[in-house]
């Protein structure tokens, strides 16, 4: 007779294969529940049960499996799915990939133990998401705004800022109310290497967050099955720092790329058909357990927002990534090259950024009555200017009509003075100030996303008037 | 009932043995918790078995439950107003933050009932036998039908009051002598298409208040419709748009593998939104079944069927109504999923051979018909795709496309320029239109053939002569040409463009519409007159009444139809002085 409990198991290994790790079945084991698999080396390897029949079963270690041997294995069951024991102590403290203390500290005093593939909230008692906040960055709050609760990813591209961006977003994140609500950050780097870790964690330090950050870090060099599971951890945190504890969570994931790459690697290992790129066919499911975890709950006062980090591989929007994380989340912020060549900081390529909870945060009641016609109205004549110069490419600027060479200007000084922001961060007011200064140079027959009374109010000079 | 007992189980797939006689897509009930699954395999003594939910701790030897039915939905008049999950199952109750697997099981709900029906009635299926109401003097009422697979003769029928949706309320003998026992509520299972009388041809136009698509592309009442689009072109809002103003009864929003934060939008919207029509909240006309992104692959496949046999039951009340699915990529890749996890031999991109019948089959089952009871009902739907990279040819765009009358392409262009709705006026098609001008006509808009066809070729040759701009000069072109750019510039702003959050613009009715589309043509026609007398482009692009056009939607309300008059009035007076004393030429 099996039983059920915390307990060992030898000698029952019978075939090793990459990441999986085949025995036969003494206990009593249900599907996905935790292992640990110790070799002769007294490495512990987490792992959980992938597949049982009557006799074996099959094990996916989270960790490299190399130095195992099929003797002297052991396979200690947990008897239940892999969990995170969670206490107000994470704040500060510096986890690796698999929720272990990486810092030298004393263990965290756990209050709760939660399984870390989180539950599924019930689409019925989600809240809206409809708190505008302020990032202090003119793109972001005026064209493509952030609410609490939403999941805003950074389409980005190797060697951009994307780093330096969210940084900035994390630090400068406020309601306009400013009302002081709890808050705190999470912040999970997916095979980043060490001097990047180590540069989040400096710039969180500087600019005083580190106290109310939890940090989890798989570096590059630790194994990919394990990056599976950094960003469950981290949000599984997020979560209880959320819900539980009733803080306003944002989440940073860089880099979401790796991830992608890490779950690629264990697919084929299990030798499943390949989709796109060799990706597996399951990559949207997988991809949306972790951005849905985003989100407010109705009659509980924290939020959990997600700025994922990810590089698209040669730029490619189109490439699986970026496409079926655009598809899943709530828009995204994609940096431009050129922007970035040509000095400008954040280097937010305009056009195909894009915010889908932005209308339910603002205007009337939210930020400004005027906001979203003047976001409607720059992306308009942003999109024309795109037009005109692909026209003045081929036919020179002198080949065009003279309210086309105005939309060139208007174009160039959108970038160098409203996306540009060289003095630094900018309140919402300031920004749509801007915005409204670079109107002023179309002709008001161009501007048919602006009301007449709008018109009048921010675009004619005083002396002009009447 | 058949049992079974578990073998082998991997991720959402179970092997388990037995020696009852299971069938295929039998629904069955597995383990401790009562984890819903379906019979996809029969081999032998052994059965294989997909999760609709996860699976975790399940082990070999528990046991598996045959429903001795196929997966089935209970349909009644619990439905309307209310968000369920791919299986139908409410996500209602209290405490309830987070789904967990298993059984869960609300009590049912309780309804005022007023016979229709005495003994001795023969009844057939589908036959109306009751009203069922929320409460006893409400004016809103709705049908309870015989099962279709039902028939006989009345022999007891529940008198005027309260009672559970699932008692047995009525009693016939049918053609056997056998009892039959029925009550508001029934089940139906959801891979079978509800039998109807005879099929309509799709005919009166569904009018969805938007004017893209009511006057270039317009779907008729039982039509079908296709919204391909990549991310971030507006297929979600275009859908949910349609579903807050489409003129159908009766609306099922079908969110499949899609973000939870949107279901939470229109939760929180639609109940504060008032139907235009009735002056009620939008949401009692709604039937709202969530699968979102992260709930499980295998009640995503399910969602479908379970959405469209929702429709079919309201289409069986006689009722007109319409069916939003957003997104079958994600069913289809559901279906990818499961044929990958069984070993099936993969077809295009991965997906199974059988995708392309499993579409058919879908879309087939909108229809306008007569209902068994005699009466016409409608079924329209319409199902957003998300092409993987925006990439048109990809199977389940171009499969879709083959059983659909209407494509409704989004461009990322004109979403980035945030154009919205970001139809492609060119790529788009709608192949009901030329039986519908029938309609429009009737409705005091003689001229719409000519005038949508005027539209659609002048976006046409907006397109060509961009092209032909960018290599000669936008100055280099005839005048005539250039007025071509200039109406082409202003049917898009001022009709095309359509502010979904703007209140008197978000609806249009027909009647707005055709008086937009009129004074547009009026301007085109005096527009040319003008140019052929020789006045330059530059001088009609200045005319004050053409910034009027490009925001007539958005500054004139609905039954402001005075300042469409004094509209036109302008339009003809400027373009009068253009040609008056202080225009160089006079027309001819």
């Amino acid at each position: 007779m099996t039983v059920q409990a915390d307990l060992f198991c030898a000698d029952a290994v019978t075939r090793i294969e990459g990441p999986l790790v085949f025995a036969q079945r003494r206990v009593e084991v249900g599907l996905n529940e935790a292992v640990e698999v110790i070799g002769t080396d007294g490495r512990v390897r987490l792992g959980r049960v992938a597949a049982v029949d009557e006799t074996y079963m099959t094990i996916e270690t989270l960790e490299s499996t190399s130095g195992l041997t099929l003797a002297g294995t052991r396979i200690r069951f947990v008897g239940e799915p892999v969990t995170f024991a969670l206490g107000p102590g994470i704040l500060g403290r510096v986890f690796d990939g698999v929720g272990r203390v990486l810092d030298g500290g004393p263990p965290v005093a756990a209050k709760m133990r939660v399984s870390i593939d989180g539950a599924i909230i019930n689409p019925m008692r989600r809240a809206k998401p409809e708190d505008f906040i302020e990032t202090g960055i003119s793109a972001i709050d005026t064209l493509d705004s952030l609410v609490r609760g939403q999941k805003l990813p950074i389409f980005s591209g190797g060697g951009l800022p994307h780093n330096r961006l969210a940084v900035d977003i994390a630090l400068h994140a406020r309601l306009r109310s400013g009302e002081s609500e709890p808050f705190a950050i999470v912040f999970a780097g997916i095979g980043v290497p060490y001097d990047q870790a180590e540069a989040f964690r400096k710039s969180l330090e500087t600019g005083g967050a580190l106290g109310h950050t939890a940090l989890f870090l798989n570096l590059a060099s630790d194994s990919s099955a394990q990056r599976l599971l950094t960003p469950r951890f981290a949000l599984t945190a997020a979560e209880y720092l959320a819900y539980v504890e009733g803080r306003h969570v944002l989440v940073i994931i860089t880099d979401m790329t790796n991830y992608c790459e890490a779950l690629r690697e264990v697919s084929a290992s299990h030798g499943e058909i390949p989709s796109r790129k060799g990706y597996p066919g399951y990559m949207y499911s997988d991809l949306a357990t972790l951005y849905e975890r985003a989100g407010r709950i109705l009659g509980r006062p924290g939020s959990v927002t997600q700025i994922p980090i990810l590089t698209m591989p040669a730029d490619d929007i189109t490439h699986p990534i970026p496409d079926l994380t655009g598809y899943i989340t709530e828009g995204q912020i994609t940096l431009d090259r050129k922007l970035d060549r040509a000095g400008v900081y954040p280097p937010i390529g305009v056009l195909p950024s894009l915010s889908r909870l932005m209308k339910d945060g603002i205007g009337e009641g939210f930020t400004h009555p005027d906001h979203p016609a003047l976001a409607n109205q720059l992306y308009a004549a942003y999109a024309r200017t795109m037009g005109v110069r692909l026209l003045a490419g081929v036919v020179g600027a002198e080949g065009l009509t003279p309210t086309d060479r105005l939309f060139l200007e208007f174009g160039k000084q959108f970038e160098s003075r409203f996306v540009a922001q060289p003095e630094g961060s900018r309140t919402l007011e300031e920004s749509m100030a801007v915005g409204w200064e670079l109107l002023r140079g179309l002709p008001e027959t161009e501007l048919a996303r602006l009301s007449d009374e709008q018109i009048k109010r921010y675009l004619r000079k005083p002396a002009a008037d009447g | 009932m058949n049992e079974a007992a578990i073998r082998w189980i991997s991720g959402p797939v179970l092997r388990a043995v037995t020696r009852d006689p299971f069938r295929i897509h039998e629904a069955v009930q597995v383990g401790p918790k009562g984890v819903l699954g379906e019979v996809i395999r029969l081999n032998g003594e052994e059965i294989t078995v997909q999760l609709f939910e996860d699976g975790t701790g399940l082990k070999p030897g528990d046991p598996v439950h045959g429903q001795a039915a196929p997966l089935s939905v209970r349909l009644g008049p619990g439905l309307l107003g209310n968000i369920f999950d791919g299986l139908l199952r409410s996500l209602g109750g209290e405490g309830r933050d987070f789904l967990l697997p298993g059984r869960f099981v609300l009590p049912a709900g309780r309804f005022h009932l007023t016979p229709l029906v005495a003994p001795g009635r023969i009844l057939k299926g589908g036959d109306p036998f009751a009203e069922a109401r929320h409460h006893p003097d409400a004016h809103t009422f709705q049908l309870c039908l015989v099962p279709p697979d039902r028939a006989g003769e009345v022999v007891t029928m529940a008198s005027r009051g309260e009672y559970a949706d699932d008692e047995t309320v009525l009693t016939l003998r049918d053609g056997q002598g056998r009892s039959v026992e029925v009550a508001m509520s029934h089940a139906w299972p959801v891979r079978t298409p509800r039998p109807v009388a005879r099929r309509l041809p799709a005919d009166p136009p569904l009018l969805t208040g938007q004017r893209i698509l009511d006057c270039l592309f317009p779907v008729a009442r039982g039509g079908k419709a296709m919204v391909p689009g990549g991310f971030g072109t507006g297929k979600t809002v275009l859908l949910e748009t349609i579903a807050k103003w489409c003129d159908a009864e009766v609306i099922v929003y079908l969110g499949c593998g899609e973000r939870g934060n949107e279901m939470a939008g229109v939760l929180d919207e639609f109940p504060r939104l008032e139907d235009p029509k009735t002056g009620r909240p939008l949401m009692e006309r709604m039937v709202v079944i969530a699968n979102t992104s992260n709930m499980p692959v295998a009640a995503r496949e399910a969602s479908v069927y379970t959405g469209i046999t929702v429709a079919e039951y309201f289409r069986d009340q006689g009722l007109r109504v319409a069916l939003m699915a957003d997104s079958t990529s994600r069913w289809a890749e559901a279906l990818r999923e499961v044929s990958g996890r069984l070993g099936e031999l993969p077809g295009e991109g991965g997906y199974p051979a059988y995708l392309s019948t499993r579409l058919a089959e879908f879309y087939e089952r909108a229809a306008r018909v007569t209902t068994l009871a005699g009466k016409n009902g409608s079924l329209t739907v319409m199902g957003a795709v998300s092409p993987p990279s925006s990439d048109f040819s990809e199977p389940v765009t171009i499969h879709t496309k083959r059983y659909v009358r209407n494509f409704w392409a989004l461009d990322r262009k004109r979403a980035q320029a945030r154009f919205y709705p970001a139809i492609d006026p060119i790529a788009s098609y709608s192949e009901d239109a030329d039986v519908l001008a029938l309609w429009w006509s009737k409705q005091g808009a003689p001229a719409w053939t000519e005038q949508r066809r005027r539209f659609l070729t002048l976006l046409e040759e907006q397109i060509r002569l961009e092209r032909m701009a960018r290599i000669l000069g936008k100055d280099a072109l005839p005048p005539g040409q250039q007025l071509t750019l200039l109406c082409a510039e202003l049917v898009n702003d001022g009709f095309l463009r359509q502010s979904a959050f703007s209140v008197k613009d978000r609806y249009a009715s027909p009647r707005k519409q055709t008086r937009m589309m009129g004074l547009l043509t009026r301007f085109m026609d005096r527009a040319e007159a003008a140019v052929n007398a020789g006045i330059a482009v530059e001088r009609i692009a200045a005319l004050p009444v053409l910034r009027r056009l490009q925001r007539m939607g958005e500054d004139i309300a609905e039954e402001e139809y005075d300042r469409f008059d004094a509209l036109e009035q302008m339009l003809e007076a400027d373009f009068g002085a253009l040609s008056g004393p202080s225009g160089e030429e006079k027309p001819s």
